[in-house]
């Protein structure tokens, strides 16, 4: 097998050096079922550069899980579509390239992990065998060479012991190293994206920090872009250069993160924010969002939010809102943005 | 590893002896005259009566019979028949005969089926998916005596195929009988699999695999396999034990002379020591077995060495 | 060998039947199993599995219960003169060594099949049903003994226990003696199947929160624990029916089951081995009936299965 591939091509195809990393344009995806078709995404866009970190944010259900596992290529399909849009790593079309090609990128260029490590890892194979099997398959190194370079991944995400851990099972790790063993996995290869989705959901919140800490440490030395599914408003505001909310298959909301937190321009960021508990301000109640996720066998024409939306007019239920420039590098999809935005005036 | 070895054993000798005091008990404790019983239809003249008490410790309170009879048992004496020659030497005789039918049964079973159920598996809801369904239904349905006469009839004497009955001409003779014992289980590993196999391709470890970046073939032959396995490999040991039950009967359609056919001779023919010598020597090779097993299981599945 | 309860069992078993949290301890648990036994029925009553296994059932059962439905000549009134005759208008699947209506003996013979497998599967179930639940609910001890003794029970493979104790207990044997001795060998794989669906169905939330309300032990096994656990039983049970009849059958054929002049589609078959070439007849009746029974069982079974089980859907 060829030594490291060259990084100016994807697919056989050359990048373009001014390209993002990553843009994601009006990505469709359905899901064709006997109850009917399932739209899970329904025209994602969101760019990702270098060093950056986008966070994709929403409740479950959101579209937010299946627009990740498009740019990877690996929903199943059946029953799940990609039915529209695109995706382009560094200028290079990804949908539409042959299997063997996506192949190549996925876990190579750009890599994933996933929320639950104990079941996203194979319990009958060492650690030690499941990391090194990168390097055996897409770089043909021999078991021992593979090996090796498997317990230097170890080391190099923190885990202590690493040598003598290597021949380990994952269920004799606790939650935080089977994390950190699922991300030396996925940095094996030095891929340009890493996808995380909901990486420290599973976890307690104090191994949660150390397992964003050591993320951003690894993107500050590889320069790779991040991508973080979450639901965690509170992980999305300390490490998130971007934000996308999405809500049924969209993004409605989309901007840099900390503009976004202080004046949300959309009821939904707005509602995300207000049921977040403070310590600073003084509350009687929790004020969650009322209402449900919409059913994506059947979203109401206009605003999919209009049935929960504290501002919704006769307009939201006649005409989907397009997205709105908010300032010159944020977005919203909602018709009454300003007012929305006016709330928050004074915070 | 060690530890789940040493419970396994502990578990492994209650198991044993109560199983062959069972035995023992439901043949020589029964209320009335065992050895009439034993004898069924015959009259045994007294001496031979005598001879038998003697043998078999009848005077003796019970446990001390069975004693005697479990260190006759260490040292490869399984009783006689009633014309005094020992049990072990029609062990000698015929367990060849059996092993070799058995193995080529098992052989056949576990590569057929565990392809059928890949096979099944990988394309839910296939042609040969449904396929697979259909005729490991039927299979497991109908009695394996009725299939192995239906075999004879039709592969044997029909088209000629095999030999119908007896082993004189070799291999050639094994074949046959050999499907026959081996198709039930086949067709139950074949569902085995294929269900395990849906299961497991459905689990997350599948798509953090695909994720890496590792081709389908990769993902369904290495990663999916030995889980899928798993339980496939539970069902082997039990398997074990209908394959001695089913020898009896194949063996017996077939005219081949094993230990199951000198079983169901014994029946016959009213040996009832040789019935009971060669079944307490059959179950105590399937508890060996099922120990074999176990440790196999624990071998595959790393996580239940620390149980 | 406890864990892997559920793993050891040849067919594909569901697993227990997973009800979302109850909120009260105290309303029966008939509100909820009420849909999913609703849905189930709703589902089974569409499927061609269910409808053509339950035909043939039905048919069978009849047949069992009423043969006169089906033939009005006497499976015991045999004329020598007309021995081993092939099928004709006359006797329709010919006549035996003994110039019996084989057709007759045939729907004769449904009545002692049928008879031994609901017998001794319904008896198995029970017996499965109480210790089961008693090991799988309460554990410790209680539970380590019970394991135990199916383990003994395990030990010894069906066939070879049935020839045992058949042979030396039994000096005639007939249908109570043959079912007694299937029910002995056959409860240890019922109470394993419901054990571990009680001790999986315990450690459901609803349970904790009926135990925090305060409510009984017993009380909790009869309303939330029974109905969910009794689903895989369900199905269990009916494909034990058609195995029990299979293993009859096997019994009698190897001479150590019922005795002539019984009825049984397994001695038939036994008397027919000898004259598989010149008259197959004697085989090829009782060999297809035996055949449909067990497989109606085991589709009915299959049927079941799919409908009760909600992962699968």
């Amino acid at each position: 097998m060829a030594a490291i591939l060259a990084r100016d091509t994807v697919g056989g195809r050359p990048v373009d050096p001014a390209a993002p990393l990553l843009v994601v344009e009006d990505l469709r995806v359905e899901f064709r079922i006997d109850a009917g078709t399932v739209r899970a995404v329904n025209g994602l866009s969101y760019a990702l550069n270098r060093r950056e970190t986008v966070a994709i944010l929403g409740e479950s259900g959101s579209g937010k899980s299946v627009g990740a596992q498009a740019v990877m290529g690996i929903i199943d399909s059946p029953p799940g579509f990609v039915t529209g849009g695109s995706v382009r790593f560094r200028g290079v079309e990804l949908l539409g390239l042959p299997e063997a090609e996506r192949r190549r990128v996925r876990g190579n260029r750009i890599a994933m992990i996933f929320q639950d490590a104990l079941t996203a890892l194979n319990p009958v194979f060492s650690v030690g065998w499941q990391i090194a099997e990168m390097f055996r398959i897409h770089r043909g190194l021999p078991r021992k060479e593979a090996l090796e370079k498997a317990v230097e991944l170890m080391e190099r995400v923190k885990i202590p012991s690493a040598r003598e851990r290597a021949g380990s099972y994952p269920h004799e790790f606790s939650g935080g190293m089977r994390q950190r063993v699922m991300i030396a996995m996925a940095l094996s290869l030095d891929p340009e994206i890493l996808i995380a989705d909901e990486p420290t959901t599973a976890l307690d919140v104090t191994v949660q920090a150390q397992i964003m800490s050591l993320l951003a440490e690894l993107q500050q030395q590889t320069g790779m872009g991040l991508i973080l599914i979450t639901h965690d408003l509170g992980v999305v505001a300390e490490v998130a250069d971007q934000v996308v909310v999405m809500y049924a298959g969209r993004e409605v909301e989309k901007g840099p993160s900390l503009p976004v937190y202080h004046r949300p321009a959309h009821p939904y960021t707005m509602g995300l924010m207000d049921s977040l508990p403070r310590r600073d301000v003084h509350t009687e109640r929790l004020r969650p969002i009322k209402g449900s996720p919409p059913d994506l066998l059947a979203i109401p024409a206009g605003c999919p939010f209009r049935p929960r939306c504290p501002f919704a007019r006769e307009a939201c239920s006649r005409e989907e809102p397009p997205l709105a420039a908010v300032s010159p590098d944020r977005v919203s999809a909602c018709h009454f943005w300003e007012e929305v935005s006016r709330e928050r005036a004074g915070a | 590893m060690g530890r789940y070895l040493t419970r396994r054993l502990l578990q492994f000798i209650p198991v044993f002896f109560g199983a062959t005091l069972l035995i023992f008990v439901m043949v020589w404790a029964i209320p009335g005259d065992p050895i009439a019983a034993l004898a069924g239809d015959r009259v045994l003249p007294d001496s031979v009566r005598e001879q038998i008490r003697d043998r078999y410790n009848l005077d003796d309170p019970l446990l001390v019979q069975y004693g005697k009879y479990m260190g006759g048992v260490f040292q490869g004496d399984f009783g006689d028949d009633f014309r005094g020659r020992p049990v072990t030497d029609l062990l000698a005789q015929r367990l060849p005969i059996t092993v070799r039918l058995a193995l080529l049964a098992f052989g056949f079973e576990v590569v057929l089926g565990i392809i059928a159920g890949i096979l099944a598996g990988v394309r839910k809801g296939g042609f040969i998916d449904n396929l697979v369904l259909v005729s490991t239904l039927v299979v497991i349905a109908i009695p394996i005596f009725v299939l192995g006469f239906m075999a004879q009839l039709l592969l044997g004497v029909r088209f000629g195929w095999f030999p119908v009955s007896g082993v004189q001409r070799g291999l050639h003779g094994y074949l046959l009988p050999a499907m026959v014992l081996g198709s039930v289980s086949l067709a139950y590993i074949a569902r085995l699999t294929r269900t395990s196999l849906i299961e497991n391709l459905r689990a997350d470890y599948v798509r953090t695999a695909t994720a890496k970046g590792l081709s389908r073939r990769r993902v369904v032959g290495i990663h999916t396999f030995r889980n899928s396995m798993i339980p496939v490999v539970t069902f082997l040991a039990i398997d074990l034990g209908s394959l001695m039950g089913g020898a009896i009967i194949t063996e017996t359609v077939f005219n081949i002379p094993g230990l199951g056919r000198a079983v169901f001779e014994g029946v016959q023919r009213q040996e009832g020591t040789v019935v009971v010598g060669i079944v307490t020597f059959l179950v105590v090779v399937y508890m060996v077995a099922n120990l074999l097993v176990d440790v196999l299981y624990a071998v595959l599945d790393p996580r239940i060495r620390y149980e | 060998m406890s864990d892997r309860d559920r793993e050891r069992l040849p067919t594909n078993l569901p697993a227990p039947v997973a009800i979302p949290p109850e909120p009260a301890g105290l309303e029966p648990a008939v509100g909820r199993e009420g849909s999913l036994y609703a849905d189930a029925w709703r589902q089974l009553r569409r499927r061609p599995m269910f409808i053509v296994s339950g035909i043939l059932i039905v048919i069978l059962a009849l047949m069992a219960v009423w043969p006169g439905l089906f033939t009005r000549a006497d499976p015991r009134l045999c004329d020598l003169a007309d021995s081993l005759l092939r099928p004709s208008r006359l006797h329709w699947f010919g006549t035996d060594v003994q110039g019996c209506d084989y057709y007759a003996r045939t729907i004769w013979g449904a009545r002692v099949s049928i008879t031994i497998g609901v017998l001794v599967t319904a008896a198995s179930t029970l017996i499965a049903l109480v210790l089961g639940s008693i090991a799988g609910y309460y554990g410790g001890i209680v539970d380590t003994v019970i394991a135990r003794i199916t383990d003994i029970w395990f030990a010894i493979p069906t066939i070879l226990g049935g020839i045992v104790i058949l042979r030396s207990i039994f000096s005639t044997r007939g249908l109570l003696q043959v079912s007694l001795v299937l029910i002995v060998l056959g409860w240890p794989t019922m109470l394993r199947l419901v054990r571990s669906s009680v001790m999986a169905t315990k450690e459901m939330d609803y349970v904790d929160s009926a135990r925090a309300l305060g409510v009984r032990n017993f009380r909790i096994i009869r309303r939330h624990i029974m109905p969910n656990a009794v689903a895989p039983v369900i199905v269990y049970a009916t494909i034990t029916v058609g195995v029990i009849i299979s293993a009859e059958a096997a019994l009698s054929f190897l001479g150590v089951g019922l005795q002539l002049p019984a009825i049984s589609w397994g001695l038939m078959i036994s008397v027919a081995q000898n004259r598989i070439l010149t008259a197959p007849h004697l085989l090829l009746f009782p060999g297809l009936f035996l055949s449909v029974t067990v497989f109606s069982f085991i589709l009915m079974g299959d049927a079941l299965r799919d409908a009760l089980d909600p992962r699968l859907r």
